[in-house]
């Protein structure tokens, strides 16, 4: 029996209820902005291009494990304190102790995973908001990092990274390029700029795609087919969307949202890693508000900030709005404070933008 | 007559010092329709849950198909073949028809390296397994949330069905509907049952009850006060032992026994 009050639905009204629908459109929206107010600048020339895929790809990273955490239901405001304690742990282990870099990398990694996995676990265990027990990381992790920056070096920054990790065969995993021979030839080709004196006279200016950008990809396509393909990803959206409906027909919502946190805590690592190999130094302010960065760029990307509902390419999508518009401005020779403005106001239009949404899936009034 | 299929004997229920539940005996047999009625606060949901595996009952046993179980969680029960429909949990809206049906239960094919959901699969059979309760979806992808409550009931049912549930409870699952889904929601535990499911149907609403249970038990204060057969009993009558008697008789006076 067909009901005759239910109207077939338009394929417009079905487009719309996609989640990267907004963040779509604001992408489109932004590169039309930039070409016409700053397209001779430079800004979409290759070295302006690999400038804002970089700062996008960043942003990417971590935006792609707060999306599968939102969407499971929770939120990690410790993002931007593990970038920076992540980043001392490298260059404390492996400049002031000598530790070969790999093996510092590794230990980072574990020691932030295992703090993911206790963020997750205080949440599970107390019952509390994530919101609580990860402000509660913000905090303790900040405080870690300058103390121990301080207690081993007297700085707050410590560089070298680069000198110890020449030769290592991890970092160039996170701070190395690849595809230089491609680019080489290209710019032998003459398609490509090159440096028409110095030292480096007749290399590319853009001479690789950087490790960073791959990782990005990388865990964008890793994030996607997770939520969308597999069984797990269900169970994250599930998770999210009402937990205790989840567990009564038998999904371990808990593993599920431990398992996210320590992802979460896995991309901060990767940010970490990479931008002390790309720095060459480890610095205790660094990290400072990415946690809301990321935040922004999953709700940009259409999640709703309730949980059980989103999308990791419109996260990414939502990250690349904000690199393009971040050096966007720097190019165009705006103010760069104007750009807290843009974000603000780009934050209020998208949950407004959510919401709606939301009323039309769910068929609220 | 068949044996019952789930037999609970004197299930007692203690929260600290409260006694939700104080000696209640219940069984189902396949292919009936059982309801448990009783005003709120009785125990029904105590109960359900203890048949369900939420909680561990304080004192008494359950048999299913004759054999004593210890239900740790839900999730022994549902491997058991005891599968519950609660009211408010049983979809998730933000979420496909097809991602709640299978929920749980994802059936995973091998590409590649890679283990992912049938996704081609669990829409068909969820199309089809919709269709036989009676509901036309429009499509397998559409959110839960845009379905009518009594269609969000059936949906928690066939799941139930399909994934082999020997005993299907439903929690009050007609207390928040409107006449016309509410008899949606009756036909389909019909039909169930009709399948050879036993079912246990959950309510505070006698005319609901009469219109499919084969046996009524009704709950006061954690107390059950007999269970009567089909024909055996009126609706002023099951009104009367729900309410514990004597107050609704007054009430009833001035209403014109309309309650």
């Amino acid at each position: 029996m067909s009901d005759e009050r239910v109207k077939q639905v338009s394929k417009l009204r079905h487009i719309m209820i996609r989640p990267e629908l907004g963040a779509i459109s604001g992408a489109v929206l932004v590169f039309v902005f930039f070409l016409m107010i700053a397209g001779d600048s430079g800004m979409f020339a290759p070295a302006g291009i690999q400038n804002w895929t970089v700062v996008s790809a960043q942003f990417a990273i971590i935006a792609v494990g707060a999306c599968l955490l939102m969407i499971a239901g929770e939120f990690d405001l410790s993002v931007g304190s593990m970038i920076g304690f992540a980043g001392i742990i490298i260059a404390i282990l492996s400049v002031q102790w000598g530790w070969p870099v790999w093996l510092a990398i590794m230990t980072a990694f574990v020691v932030c995973v295992s703090i993911g996995a206790l963020n997750g676990f205080l949440v599970i265990k107390t019952g509390l908001p994530s919101f609580i027990v990860t402000l509660a990381f913000l905090y303790i992790l900040r405080g870690l990092t300058i103390w121990l920056a301080i207690l081993t070096t007297q700085k707050t920054v410590i560089g070298g990274v680069k000198k110890v990790a020449e030769g290592d065969w991890l970092a160039p995993v996170f701070g190395g390029k690849i595809f230089g021979g491609l680019f080489q030839t290209m710019a032998d080709w003459g398609w490509l700029e090159t440096f028409s004196r110095g030292k480096r006279m007749g290399e590319p200016i853009v001479n690789g795609i950087p490790m960073l950008v791959v990782w990005a990809l990388g865990l964008i396509i890793f994030g996607q087919f997770l939520l969308t393909k597999t069984r797990f990803g269900n169970w994250i959206f599930a998770a999210g969307g009402d937990a205790q409906a989840a567990r009564y027909v038998g999904v371990p919502v808990n593993r599920v949202k431990i398992l996210m946190f320590m992802f979460t805590a896995f991309t901060a690592a990767v940010f970490a890693t990479a931008q002390v190999m790309e720095f060459g130094s480890a610095a205790a302010d660094r990290g400072l508000l990415k946690e809301f960065e990321a935040i922004i760029s999953v709700v940009i990307g259409g999640a709703l900030l309730t949980g059980g509902y989103g999308s990791v390419v419109g996260a990414a999508l939502g990250a690349l709005i904000f690199g393009v518009v971040q050096q966007g401005l720097f190019f165009a020779g705006a103010e760069s404070s104007l750009f807290r403005v843009f974000l603000g106001t780009i934050l209020i239009l998208a949950v407004i933008l959510n919401t709606y949404i939301r009323r039309i899936i769910t068929g609220e009034r | 007559m068949t044996a019952p299929l789930i037999e609970m004997k004197n299930i007692e229920k203690h929260f600290g010092s409260v006694i939700a539940l104080g000696g209640v005996s219940f069984d189902v047999r396949a292919g009936e329709c059982h309801c448990l009625l009783g005003d709120n606060g009785a125990g029904k949901s105590t109960f359900i849950k203890t048949m369900a595996g939420v909680h561990k009952p304080s004192a008494g046993t359950i048999l299913f198909e004759g054999v004593e179980m210890d239900f740790k969680s839900p999730r022994d029960a549902m491997t058991a073949g005891i599968a519950t429909v609660y009211q408010d949990l049983a979809m998730i809206p933000l979420m496909s028809v097809t991602r709640n049906f299978w929920m749980g239960n994802e059936p995973i094919k091998k590409v590649g390296p890679f283990k992912i959901m049938d996704f081609a699969r669990a829409n068909q059979v969820t199309m089809d397994e919709m269709k036989k309760m009676g509901i036309n979806l429009r499509e397998p992808d559409q959110a839960v949330g845009t379905l009518s409550g009594g269609e969000r009931q059936t949906v928690a049912i066939a799941r139930a069905v399909y994934f082999g549930a020997k005993v299907l409870i439903l929690d009050e699952p007609t207390s928040a509907l409107g006449v016309r889904q509410t008899s949606n929601v009756l036909a389909t535990i019909d039909k169930v049952r009709k399948s050879g499911i036993a079912v246990v149907f959950i309510t505070h609403n006698v005319r609901h009850a009469l219109a499919v249970g084969d046996r009524f038990t009704v709950l006061n204060r954690g107390k059950t006060l007999g269970t009567a057969e089909r024909g055996q009993i009126t609706p002023e009558e099951l009104q009367d032992l729900m309410a514990g008697g004597e107050e609704l008789a007054t009430l009833e006076g001035s209403l014109g026994g309309t309650v």
